[in-house]
């Protein structure tokens, strides 16, 4: 079975954000780039069903300019066979993405079509059920685990909780959240392959975003909180600060 | 006339929580733009009458889709009851909750509608009839301030952040009965284990009780379970990743930058340092209490009371004093 995870390079989550002078983006100044975290997720899913059947190809979609041609090749040294870049340099908003990857994977013959749940930075948690939307196949958000069956895919769901277990036709669009998919760390000698893989690049399919960024901010830094070490009292003090000061109990 | 739409939330033939929070942000961009908000609930028969209640949060109408096929959420069930609905009328604005069925939901209808969407706003102002959102990225560590060309403009906004109004508005309860063909759909739901009954998510929860390393053991989870129970029926239990991937806890209860991100009315971390990408997934939230033996904890930074103490020790007398509080009550 033909596996494509459509993937995001965002700032390590480890990165110290800072907005720009002008207040337009972030300072990426010395920020590393990584896939994104749910992202890699998504690609561990992928190359154990690869691993797994013994059949078909795992290929990676991202959009973004140029220098993501790097984070692509992170991800096909954990294991993808090929890579493709849809080259965008300016803003596109959430359903811009879906449009300009719907167009890539109409075409497809890819069963499954992964994504992390959400991009670890924009965190919008839309593109996924967008394409599947804009293509009309099958989706299931917020997957922890799934296995096929007689073309579906059985998937686990933990929403609100609970757990859901939901059966989808393929071709589908899965959205993976962590689960059981630890994501593998890349071998050098995955390192040495992936430079040797196939990566493609082309100019993505863009429309106009409807979603007008007016500016970036930090948030408000919070004022000093009060503190108190431990005593008999201070433990009755919180409580009643909590009740009668922040109407919180 | 303009008109905005809340897309409002039942389970088990209940209206839930954040109902009233879509609905008083419908109503407050209805009222500066000159129209009425009306909220839309799907549902299995006998929804109507739990609908009724909405009108103190500002909606002047509730039209509620019964049927047997919608009484569980399904995307395939509900996407098309919803884009019918919204083209059945003149909406310039849709507000979904960012809970987890807004969030499978709303990108499918905005997609259907070739109109972009804005995730898990948290503010609103509006500015000559424009609706200006701001919402969070990159975990909270940054905030934007958009606008939406589109129409109609549809957000899903973050529980527990925006005020539920008192309007005092009488309502209009109208019921549908949509046809719905399931031969057709491409997602069948096969099984839900529910939840224990009254567990509510980390994510959607009022208050959040929240444990990492510093609890040492998972057995001792008890003394926040104890915590949890005495505050009230609408408490969650969170953790830190550090205990999460340590098997301590599932990972449905994980806050932060790879977990959920939450803004309850009360936070409370218990025995967790307070790592960036935790930090990142709180820090929303309107009182943050810490507990922690280690002063110089960066969760005391983010947080508006703290206690620095052992935690097996302040836990116990925290949790009497609560109780002792609440039988005042």
């Amino acid at each position: 079975m033909n596996v494509i995870i459509c993937i995001k390079r965002v700032p390590d989550t480890e990165t110290h954000i800072r907005v720009n002078q002008t207040g337009t983006d972030i300072d990426t100044e010395g920020v590393k780039y990584v896939i994104s975290p749910y992202d890699e997720f998504a690609i561990e899913a992928g190359l154990r069903v690869k691993e797994n059947m013994e059949d078909g190809e795992v290929g990676l979609l991202m959009i973004g300019n140029s220098e993501a041609q790097e984070t692509l090749r992170s991800g096909l040294a954990m294991g993808a066979d090929k890579a493709t870049l849809l080259r965008a340099d300016s803003y596109m908003d959430g359903l811009g993405i879906a449009k300009a990857l719907a167009v890539e994977l109409k075409d497809s013959d890819a069963q499954l079509i992964l994504f992390g749940v959400k991009a670890a930075g924009s965190d919008q948690q839309q593109v996924g059920p967008m394409v599947a939307t804009l293509l009309g196949i099958s989706c299931v958000t917020e997957v922890s685990s799934f296995e096929f069956g007689e073309g579906v895919v059985t998937c686990q769901r933990e929403v609100e909780g609970g757990i859901e277990v939901i059966e989808a036709d393929l071709p589908v669009v899965l959205t993976i959240t962590k689960g059981e998919y630890e994501p593998r760390y890349a071998s050098l000698k995955g390192i040495m392959a992936a430079k040797r893989k196939p990566l493609e690049e082309r100019e993505a399919d863009f429309s106009h975003p409807g979603i007008h960024i007016e500016r970036f901010s930090e948030p408000t830094t919070r004022g000093s909180g009060c503190i108190l070490e431990d005593s008999p009292d201070a433990v009755a003090e919180l409580v009643r600060l909590l009740r009668e000061e922040a109407n919180a109990l | 006339m303009a008109d905005v739409l809340a897309f409002v939330e039942q389970r088990e033939g209940k209206i839930g929580g954040g109902a009233r929070e879509v609905v008083s942000v419908a109503a407050q961009l209805a009222s500066e733009i000159g129209g009425s908000a009306s909220a839309l609930v799907l549902g299995g028969p006998g929804l109507t009458s739990a609908a009724e209640g909405l009108s103190t949060a500002g909606a002047t109408s509730v039209a509620v889709a019964e049927h047997e096929a919608l009484s569980e959420y399904n995307p395939e069930a509900y996407l098309p009851v919803v884009v019918n609905h919204l083209r059945s009328g003149n909406f310039k604005a849709l507000f979904f909750s960012a809970s987890s069925l807004g969030k499978d939901l709303a990108p499918r209808v905005a997609a259907a509608l070739d109109v972009p969407l804005g995730s898990d706003v948290t503010g609103m102002e509006v500015q000559d009839g424009v609706p200006l959102f701001t919402r969070p990225v990159y975990s909270g560590k940054a905030f934007t301030r958009f606008s939406i060309d589109a129409d109609p403009v549809i957000v899903t906004i973050r529980p527990n952040v925006f005020p539920v109004g008192d309007y005092d508005s009488k309502i209009q309860v109208s019921k549908f009965i949509p046809d719905i063909d399931s031969e057709t759909w491409c997602v069948r739901v096969i099984e839900r284990k529910g939840a224990a009954e009254g567990a509510v998510d980390v994510s959607e929860a009022a208050v959040v009780v929240s444990g990492g390393r510093g609890l040492k053991d998972p057995e001792n989870w008890r003394v926040l379970e104890e915590l949890r129970d005495v505050i009230g029926p609408d408490t969650a239990l969170g953790a830190s990743r550090a205990v999460v991937d340590a098997g301590w806890r599932p990972h449905a209860e994980q806050v932060g930058q790879t977990g959920k991100t939450v803004a309850p009315k009360l936070y409370i971390a218990v025995g967790i340092s307070g790592a960036v990408q935790h930090l990142a997934g709180m820090r929303t939230s309107q009182t943050i209490v810490a507990v922690n033996r280690d002063p110089d904890a960066p969760i005391f930074s983010m947080a508006d009371y703290g206690i620095v103490g052992d935690l097996f020790e302040v836990l116990p007398r925290m949790t009497e004093a609560i109780k002792a509080l609440k039988s005042e009550d």
